[in-house]
């Protein structure tokens, strides 16, 4: 075959140039559809050059993990709903974090300095962890496990030592001394496998509501592993190296967004096991009242001012086209219809903004929550769609496990409406204050059907 | 063998592209967090490269199996968070194309 590695560094250079660009384009709402399109096409050259890698065997072999691992990507990506898609970038970025870990692990089964060993260990240390913990994330979010935290006496000081006993075993890994009990070729197996398990151990007691900061966060360690990776080879990898790093860097500005938006520390997200423990005698007073659907339909219509404020039940009962339908009806009764999206509504920041967009609700009608927070004492009408913990007054009553976040504060509406399946609580699993305030009104069942009710009984008003 | 002259370049360029990811995304509005996480979970996928050439440079059974495995996830990352991106941000496209929306 014609040697044609002198190709490679070129298009990673151009690869790298394309990835910045699409990055720059996806953070800007009118360019952000065609930024990826400029990354894919980045990642198809740089994997089609990858082939012309000097003294490369196993050609097939490649090809076929490709058609496979691609494959699978691809139909589940294609097949999953929207609801979905945050367990999805769990679950792809585990995959990225594991295969980082895998290459650590051929790397460091190969030739390896004590320079390029140890940057393969710490590249593995953190793939390993990313793997594990975006599993756990995943299953976590698509409901194959529990999602509240799952805690035990002396938890942090196990997950310390297993974090402590793999590091170490990592330092054998590099140095191999003479005086270690046990064959040198245990050590790297027991490194990768206690680091899977710290992955796991440190995943656990994070509960459901603090997921998305999680997966962002470890998507930040996969960019790092990679990068990481990048260094180990025997020729460093440019465009692992570059790409990893930007990953890193701008995954960890995003998590840490995510959680300010929640008014949580990192530290606390991840130690914290929020919502484990169940509040002491909940101070609420009041009573839940129901109400009907026909009654929610003649406030609404007789409003000045409504502002929805939709949350994960909406997303679950896939209700977002209906509430579009509603909102237009209003609207063309002359009421003014707002929606305040809080920055953590639904499973992921952005969510309630996707699932909306794709229903055909115009970007001008949503309101974050410091824009609409002002005005809700002037609103007729709030409409609290399958949201929860974003409007538990709650956060405003110290020694509340939900004190200090921002909410939405509702209450101070003339009228709040709750729609709602049953009387569960929220992800953080916490009772809602809200529900026993006199001006609030349950109104039950799955949010599709209810808001198609809403909307028929509006036609007939 | 990697040369210490080429690590300390390989560093120098980590710092620089550290500061492009932060510069990247620090002005991003909230509503562009999903998207862009998934965005940049495509990005990492550029992992597939480095799982190829352990695989392609493979020499023991072990390596090979391993190589594999690393190629299989790598590829699963690459077309996953593609397909998941692109499925987000069709979204922004069609509310975007609305009428009566004026620029």
């Amino acid at each position: 075959m014609v040697d044609l590695s002198f190709v490679i560094e070129p298009v990673y250079i151009v690869t790298i140039f394309f990835f910045i660009i699409g990055l720059q384009r996806m953070s800007h709402p009118l360019t952000a559809r065609s930024g990826i399109v400029w990354a894919g096409a980045a990642m198809l050259i740089a994997t089609l050059v990858t082939f012309f890698t000097p003294n490369l065997t196993n050609i097939a072999l490649i090809a076929i993990a490709i058609v496979i691992g691609g494959g699978f990507g691809y139909i589940a990506a294609k097949r999953v709903g929207m609801t979905n898609m945050p367990q999805m970038v769990a679950l792809y970025n585990g995959m990225g974090g594991g295969a980082a870990a895998a290459i650590s692990a051929v790397v460091l089964l190969g030739p390896a300095t004590a320079i390029t060993g140890s940057l393969a260990v710490v590249g593995g240390l953190i793939g390993a962890v990313s793997f594990s913990g975006s599993l756990i994330a995943f299953l976590k979010l698509q409901g194959w496990m529990p999602s509240r935290p799952v805690t035990f006496a002396g938890q942090q000081i196990a997950n310390m030592t297993v974090l402590v006993l793999a590091i170490v075993s990592g330092v054998f890994v590099i140095l191999q001394p003479s005086w270690i009990p046990l064959s040198v070729s245990i050590y790297l197996p027991l490194f990768f496998i206690l680091a899977l398990g710290f992955g796991l151990l440190m995943t656990l007691p994070i509960g459901g509501a603090d997921m998305p900061v999680v997966i962002s966060m470890y998507n930040a360690f996969t960019g790092l592993a990679v990068a990481l990776d990048g260094f180990s080879f025997a020729t460093p990898n440019y465009a692992m190296i570059i790409a990893g790093v930007i990953v890193g860097a701008a995954g960890s500005l995003l998590t840490l967004r995510m959680a300010n938006a929640m008014n949580r520390s990192l530290t606390n997200v991840l130690f914290g096991a929020f919502g484990a423990t169940e509040e002491q005698a909940a101070q609420v007073s009041g009573s839940v009242k129901a109400i009907e659907a026909d009654d929610v339909a003649v406030m609404l219509a007789y409003a000045d001012r409504v502002i929805i404020v939709p949350g994960y039940g909406m997303a679950v009962a896939q209700a977002q086209q209906k509430v579009k339908e509603l909102t237009d009806l209003l609207m063309s009764r002359g009421v003014q219809v707002k929606f305040a999206i809080h920055p953590v509504a639904g499973r992921m920041p952005g969510h309630m903004n996707v699932l909306l967009a794709e229903a055909g609700v115009a970007y001008d009608h949503l309101f974050d929550r410091d824009e609409v927070n002002p005005e809700f004492p002037s609103t007729d009408v709030v409409l609290v769609i399958g949201a929860n913990d974003v409007v538990n007054p709650a956060a405003h009553r110290q020694g509340s496990p939900l004190f200090g976040m921002p909410i939405l504060d509702v209450e101070q509406a003339r009228n709040v409406i709750v729609l709602k399946r049953g009387q569960g609580k929220g992800f953080a699993g916490i009772e809602n204050d809200l529900f026993y305030r006199d001006n609030t009104k349950m109104l039950y069942g799955d949010a599709q059907e209810t808001v198609g009710k809403l909307v028929q009984a509006l036609k007939k008003l | 063998m990697i040369e210490i002259t080429a690590f300390w370049t390989a560093i120098y360029i980590a710092m620089l592209a550290a500061f492009t990811g932060y510069v990247v995304i620090s002005r991003v509005p909230a509503i562009l967090h999903t998207p862009l996480m998934s965005g940049s979970n495509f990005i990492h996928g550029i992992v597939l490269v480095g799982a190829m050439v352990a695989l392609g440079l493979a020499t023991t059974a072990t390596e090979q199996v391993i190589g594999f495995i690393a190629v299989v996830l790598g590829a699963a990352n690459v077309t996953g968070g593609y397909v998941v991106t692109e499925r987000i941000l069709q979204m922004f496209d069609r509310s975007g194309k609305k009428p009566g929306k004026g620029a």
